[in-house]
């Protein structure tokens, strides 16, 4: 079985969940002897793993021909992409793409990020897309997420291989409602085309059925799972007389960070042992120490800005409580790695996540008085710390990549037997 | 001669209300008084009522053969009296029949007896007392909360004056032996032991009306064939049931009153008689002793305590909770002596059981374990204001020795002075 994907995101350049989840799907489908999977990323970087797939850059993709030496070829992009294939493609470009500009190799530009032109960017890489359909040779598209469906459907078009869609997340999940109609008309397109949905969860599910109108025996869950932590040991737990209490993510509407503050008040108010910490930057952020000010409790709340890689984990293990209000999450990793480093859980019933956890305390986003309560129990009744961070680590311990590959396999089969 | 001995059992814990952190020494209400009256009306209107008018309407059509038992919780009795206190009007018309025993319970159908053995004698005594004064009837067979036993429950029961108990036949117990005899203590003789048969027992509960079962449709004729079918020498059938089966488990269209009313017939016409548990020890022999080291309940597959002890969570709220038993046997605060009795209720601690939580109200175990813990803080507050923890438990001890001798002295002294005067 070929899979030919195209991504947007990969460790270790990473932006959101987007490339962990991407990361490490393709990791847990590699386990499958007869999978060969073949990754486009707009722009590698060139320190990514590649011993389970193999990654293409779409900026060392030609969509224009353009006459050069072997000797040039090699010195730009040699590091990264194979000469062969380089010429290969060369040879199977069948259409004008003149219009957009590219360098002396015929390639294109990409930053690989959320720039400002991102709609260009996206149509950009649907003519890479056009090319890898005429030069490689697979049995299935699988398209990441919505900045990709554009070059997934064009290269069903060309092939005739059917394509699967991954909603990762869509735009009703990063809007709370408020849908921006370009990137709305992309993604149903997209969900339009495909021969087969995957979702990240049941509530993702429901908005792909309720609000693009597809049909529900077309969209099926796969439930994210997560990585197994390398050097887990090496994250220690710092001793402290204090509780720690944690947010960690994007300071942004999606992610409810003044429910966060609001419950932190609430349990302030009966106790004062306990300090809060919110990680992250995002649009929010003033307002949120606003707020903090405003509730006058900014001797016991603090913010660290953005943090990353090992920091992260150390925060993560430091936490007695790891708390995620967002008011609608379509999968929603990160409380599962706090799980792996033992750090109980507070998520929203608006999570994904929450569908396939029973050791994480769930409550409504809105509902600050159970989310305080919660909080308080943790850092108080020590058998629900204790319960929490064994039975939490032991259930998150057994969703793996490899069982959430196979069930993408199946919809592989399923779909190509169709 | 084969008997069979039914005994219904009737509990329902109060339920608890939403109790935040924040009103921990502010609020000592702890009750939703809205959803227990609620819950009540519901059995009582769909169960307890048409099943206690049909079990009265056999005995009388069986000229008095049929007989059964019940085993009501105290704070059944409790909501009974306040929510639908013509059932308890309807159970005095059966205890006026002759042909019904009431057992005696630890009052809060609570898991006392694995904790404190003095709180546990104490419930029992107090469920006694209650039976009386509604049934003008003293109970004489014991039956523990969740059916928990084990040889020192068994010793502990004979002490306080029983001479028979019901316990679940679960394999633990029984090895090789049939549930169908009578048995009694390793060391008390005389305290003769009844062992449920969870097979039949179940089948009534969980599988009348589930068509997906091989045995499906059960009848009365097929159900007392299976009796009948049974060794020759078998002689005591115990079939316990939780009583809201009838009408609500096993809804009433699906047939279940037809079904009990039609076992008396079905009964007579293969010679098989009804005995109450008490009758079962007075007129049966004894086959042989039972030995249980280990303790055993009903409900799980396992058999064991793990539904209410098992995990972190419940182990933490119970040992809280029993921690302070000296100190509130000590008080002398009503509504505080009131709540100690009401909180202790098996269920709570059920609902924090991550596998066997049915019919819980909570959403998982957690949020069932954070809100008793916080009721319980603020319990706990109560009873430390009263005496404050800093007095060790053996000091209290001390004084609640002193206290009672103190009591039993004086009361020596009045009836000598007493029979002094007299002379």
């Amino acid at each position: 079985m070929k899979a030919l994907m195209f991504g947007w995101e990969f460790p270790p350049q990473i932006l959101g969940g987007l490339g962990t989840a991407s990361y490490g799907l393709t990791k847990g489908m590699a386990q499958q002897t007869d999978m060969e999977i073949t990754f486009v990323l707009p722009k590698p970087n060139g320190d990514e793993d590649q011993s389970f797939l193999r990654l293409v850059g779409a900026n060392h993709v030609p969509v224009v021909y353009k006459e050069t030496s072997n000797e040039y070829i090699e010195q730009i992009i040699g590091k990264l992409t194979r000469l062969d294939d380089y010429l290969h493609y060369r040879n199977n470009i069948r259409y004008d793409f003149s219009r957009i500009s590219t360098n002396e190799l015929g390639c294109i530009y990409f930053s690989g990020r959320y720039p400002d032109n991102l709609v260009e960017e996206i149509s950009n890489y649907e003519a890479v897309a056009s090319v890898l359909a005429h030069s490689l040779d697979f049995d299935i598209i699988h398209s990441h997420d919505w900045l990709t469906y554009p070059a997934g459907k064009f290269a069903k078009q060309i092939s005739g291989k059917p394509l699967v869609v991954h909603v990762h997340a869509t735009d009703f999940d990063r809007s709370r409602g408020n849908v921006n109609p370009t990137v709305y008309a992309i993604e149903k397109a997209g969900m339009d085309a495909a021969d087969h949905i995957i979702t990240v969860s049941n509530l993702t599910r429901q908005t792909v059925i309720d609000k693009y109108h597809q049909p529900p025996h077309k969209v099926t869950t796969v439930h994210n799972a997560v990585e197994p932590l390398e050097h887990a040991e090496t994250v220690i737990k710092a001793q402290r007389s204090e509780k720690l209490v944690t947010f960690l993510g994007r300071i942004t509407m999606q992610k409810g960070p003044e429910y966060f503050v609001e419950a932190a008040h609430r349990v302030l108010e009966k106790t004062n042992n306990v300090r809060f910490v919110m990680a992250g930057s995002g649009d929010m952020m003033h307002a949120m120490i606003d707020l903090v000010a405003k509730r006058n409790i900014a001797d016991r709340f603090h913010f660290t800005g953005f943090l990353k890689g090992k920091q992260v984990h150390q925060l993560l293990a430091d936490s007695d409580v790891y708390i995620m209000p967002s008011v609608s999450e379509p999968f929603g990793i990160s409380p599962l790695e706090a799980m792996q480093v033992g750090t109980p859980s507070i998520i929203s019933k608006q999570s994904g996540c929450a569908e396939i956890l029973a050791h994480a305390i769930k409550t409504d986003y809105w509902d600050i008085d159970a989310m305080a309560d919660a909080i308080y129990a943790i850092v108080h009744y020590p058998a629900m710390y204790k319960s929490l961070r064994n039975e939490g680590k032991a259930e998150v311990d057994s969703i793996t990549w490899e069982k959430a590959g196979l069930k993408v396999r199946k919809i592989y089969d399923m779909v190509l037997h169709q | 001669m084969k008997n069979i001995c039914f005994y219904f059992q009737l509990h329902l814990p109060y339920a608890l209300k939403r109790y935040r952190f924040f009103e921990i020494g502010n609020d000592h209400y702890y009750y939703d008084d809205f959803q227990t009256e609620e819950t009540i009306r519901l059995l009582v209107e769909k169960s307890y009522l048409p099943a206690n008018k049909t079990i009265l309407d056999i005995i009388h059509h069986s000229n008095k053969t049929f007989k059964c038992a019940f085993s009501i919780s105290g704070c059944t009795l409790e909501q009974l009296e306040q929510y639908a206190p013509e059932v308890i009007d309807s159970f005095r018309e059966l205890a006026a029949t002759g042909c019904v025993e009431f057992l005696v319970e630890p009052y809060a159908h609570s898991l006392a007896s694995v904790f404190n053995e003095l709180e546990f004698e104490r419930q029992v005594q107090l469920h006694a007392k209650k039976i009386e004064d509604l049934f003008g009837y003293r109970p004489t067979t014991l039956r523990n909360a969740e059916l928990i036993y084990s040889d020192e429950i068994g010793e502990k029961a004979y002490q306080m004056g029983y001479q028979s108990i019901v316990v679940e036949g679960g394999r633990d117990i029984l090895g090789w032996k049939s549930a169908h005899y009578l048995y009694h203590h390793p060391h008390k003789k005389n305290l003769k032991i009844l062992m449920r048969d969870y097979k039949l027992s179940d089948d009534i509960t969980f599988r009348f009306s589930d068509k997906s079962w091989t045995d499906y449709p059960l009848t009365a004729d097929k159900y007392i064939q299976w009796i009948a079918n049974a060794p020759a020498e078998e002689e005591l059938i115990n079939i316990w049931l939780g009583y809201e089966t009838f009408g609500l488990k096993q809804d009433a269209s699906s047939g279940i009153l037809d079904f009990l009313k039609a076992i008396p017939y079905q009964a007579i016409v293969h010679g098989i008689e009804f005995i109450t548990p008490t009758e079962a020890t007075q007129k049966l022999e004894s086959k042989d002793s039972l030995s249980a080291p280990y303790t055993s309940a009903w409900g799980s597959e396992e058999k064991d305590l793990s539904s209410w002890t098992g995990n972190d969570l419940q182990q933490e709220a119970l040992q809280k909770l029993y921690a302070v038993t000296e100190r509130v046997h000590l008080c002398k605060h009503k509504t505080l002596k009131r709540d100690w009795l009401m909180i202790q209720s098996s269920d709570y601690f059920r609902y924090m059981s991550h596998r066997n939580a049915y019919n819980s109200p909570y959403d998982s175990a957690y949020d069932a374990f954070v809100n008793y813990m916080n009721i319980l803080s603020d319990f706990l507050l109560r009873v430390d204001a009263e005496y404050p923890s800093s007095i060790e438990n053996e000091e209290l001890n001390a004084l609640l020795k002193t206290i009672t001798e103190q009591e039993k002295e004086i009361s020596n002294l009045t009836k000598q002075l007493y029979t002094k005067n007299k002379k």
